[in-house]
């Protein structure tokens, strides 16, 4: 439990003592509120949907936790790079303890990262309904637990920050694509929204949405279950391979 | 001997094709201060990840307290500290919450924690600077930090891969000075390399030499002085290993490695 705690909190310095990486990490969701959010606004409300914003500000505040999660995990390559992930391979405490440590910390980053997003796209204008929000962080969090899982068994497989572009172009860049946070889901082509259903992105995406007051795809049931069982999968593989690096 | 506390038979590793651990038999007895000594490249780092579960080894058994790092990791894990040859701090945490860290991995009650944190930042000369980042610290000081973290805890075995690497006289005089109150009094055994040989010959109870992966000597530091007809430890090393240099056989990997280490000192 100590170790769990100390993990966390390990992640949690690091942060904050990385203003530039806190300040650099808000860039990307700035530049989408402003960018799509007001440049595509008109066709949206155009097509009688409403206000793009409002639509459009829950996929960038997770659009921040997806980004910052999977980040965080691969920070282990780091680790491995500065020397310092020997001292915790090497430490009594069993390697998925150390690696859910690690993980609730970086899970915790990210979220912090999307209340941020939160509070620039309510300057923006966005107006959620917030008697549900604790809800809205319970989805934060799952998406956040996911993706620092995902980037953490990754990064477990890595040996170098080589393959770091790859990564962010052809698995952290589409998963935000095509999620829906960009577009509604209703009346997607098959194959899209085949690539859509495939995607938990989108279920954390729906939930957030849904626990915002507005219309639910999935409905925020099977939202919940698939984001769960996802984390819950990725944390026990992510484990799995944590337990097996060899340096 | 049969009270060894480090038992490792036939030891091996291979890289590829390369073989970096060739068959290593030893043993270590309980309590005893064991030097693994050999030129650059011998395997005596890979060797100590073997033992210490961050690699699985090719061939070959060890036993650490009767237990096997390849089946029981966890049991193994209990039994040893080390202070590793690379750098193995975090860089953004001060030297306190280093060893904060690494006290609460090694479940050192907090009270114990504090006063032996106290003690050996003050062994060390980093109690002034225990607020500041890692980052900040010179080279010789992160070496002293990692001693210093790794004496936090009191294991049955102590691994120190080259620890005393890149410190002055005094400092290394003040460490070896602790560890071996340490190895007296608490009766830690201790497992250690070096390329300093009047420390090896100073500390050690037994020793053992490898080159390119197998053990080419074995004995107390004056049995392998008299074996060699030497009148020092180092004389014996450089008649027992030949003249030849290192880098003229190594990989380029190698020569890149000890560039590498040679840049960060
Ligand atoms: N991961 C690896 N992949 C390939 N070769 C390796 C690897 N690690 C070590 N080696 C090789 O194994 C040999 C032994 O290396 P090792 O680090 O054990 O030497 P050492 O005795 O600790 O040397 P030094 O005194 O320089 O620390 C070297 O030739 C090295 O290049
Ligand atoms: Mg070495």
């Amino acid at each position: 439990m100590s170790a769990i705690y100390i993990m966390w909190l390990r992640q949690l310095k690091r942060y904050f003592r990385s203003k530039p990486r806190m300040i650099g990490s808000l860039g990307q969701p700035l530049i989408f509120l402003l960018a799509f959010g007001f440049g595509f606004g008109k066709i949206y409300s155009q097509s009688g949907r409403g206000d793009y914003l409002q639509f459009l500000a829950p996929g960038v505040i997770s659009m921040g936790v997806l980004f910052t999660g999977v980040f965080s995990g691969i920070e282990i390559i780091w680790d491995r790079q500065f020397g310092f992930l020997k001292e915790t391979l090497v430490a009594p405490v069993p390697r998925l303890t150390i690696m859910i440590g690690r993980t609730l910390g970086g899970a915790t980053v990210a979220m912090m990262q999307g209340i941020v997003v939160f509070a620039l796209a309510f300057l923006f204008g966005f107006r959620p309904q917030l008697q549900a929000l604790p809800l809205a962080l319970v989805f934060m969090f799952l998406i956040a637990l996911l993706f620092t899982a995902f980037g953490t068994a990754l990064a477990s497989q890595l040996s170098d920050m080589q393959a770091f572009p790859l990564i962010m172009n052809f698995l952290v860049m589409p998963l935000f694509f095509l999620s829906g946070a960009m577009f509604p889901l209703e009346g997607l082509p098959s194959g899209m929204a085949l690539v859509t259903t495939l995607n938990p992105l989108s279920y954390g995406i729906d939930g957030l949405r849904a626990s915002l007051g507005m219309a639910s795809f999935y409905g925020m049931g099977t939202d919940f279950l698939v984001l769960s069982l996802c984390s819950a999968f990725l944390l026990v593989v992510g484990g799995y391979l944590f337990s097996k690096i060899q340096i | 001997m049969k009270n060894s506390i480090i038992q490792v038979e036939n030891l091996t590793k291979k890289f590829g094709d390369f073989t970096a651990v060739n068959g290593v038999s030893f043993t270590v007895e309980k309590g005893s201060i064991f030097g693994f000594l050999g030129p650059n490249g011998a395997g005596k780092t890979t060797s100590i990840k073997m033992l210490t579960t961050l690699l699985k080894p090719t061939g070959g058994q060890v036993l650490l307290d009767g237990k096997d790092p390849v089946t029981d990791q966890a049991g193994v894990r209990r039994t040893f500290g080390i202070v590793f040859q690379d750098p193995s701090l975090d860089d953004e945490l001060t030297a306190q919450e280093n060893m904060e860290f690494h006290g609460v991995l090694y479940k050192v009650p907090p009270l114990l924690r504090k006063s032996r944190t106290e003690e050996l930042l003050k062994v060390v000369e980093l109690w002034d600077r225990r607020n500041d980042l890692v980052k900040q610290f010179s080279g010789g000081m992160k070496r002293r930090l990692e001693i210093a973290r790794g004496l936090l805890h009191h294991p049955q075995i102590l691994f120190l891969d080259e620890p005393t690497v890149g410190l002055d006289p005094q400092t290394r005089n003040h460490i070896w000075n602790y560890i071996r109150n340490l190895n007296k009094k608490e009766k830690i055994t201790v497992f250690f390399t070096t390329h300093y040989m009047e420390e090896a010959d100073r500390v050690a109870d037994q020793v053992t030499i490898v080159d390119h992966g197998k053990i080419i000597a074995q004995g107390t530091p004056a049995a392998l002085k008299k074996k060699a007809r030497a009148k020092t430890l180092e004389d014996a090393f450089i008649r027992l290993t030949g003249h030849n240099l290192r880098d003229e056989d190594a990989s380029n990997a190698e020569t890149m490695r000890m560039m590498k280490k040679m840049w960060r000192r």
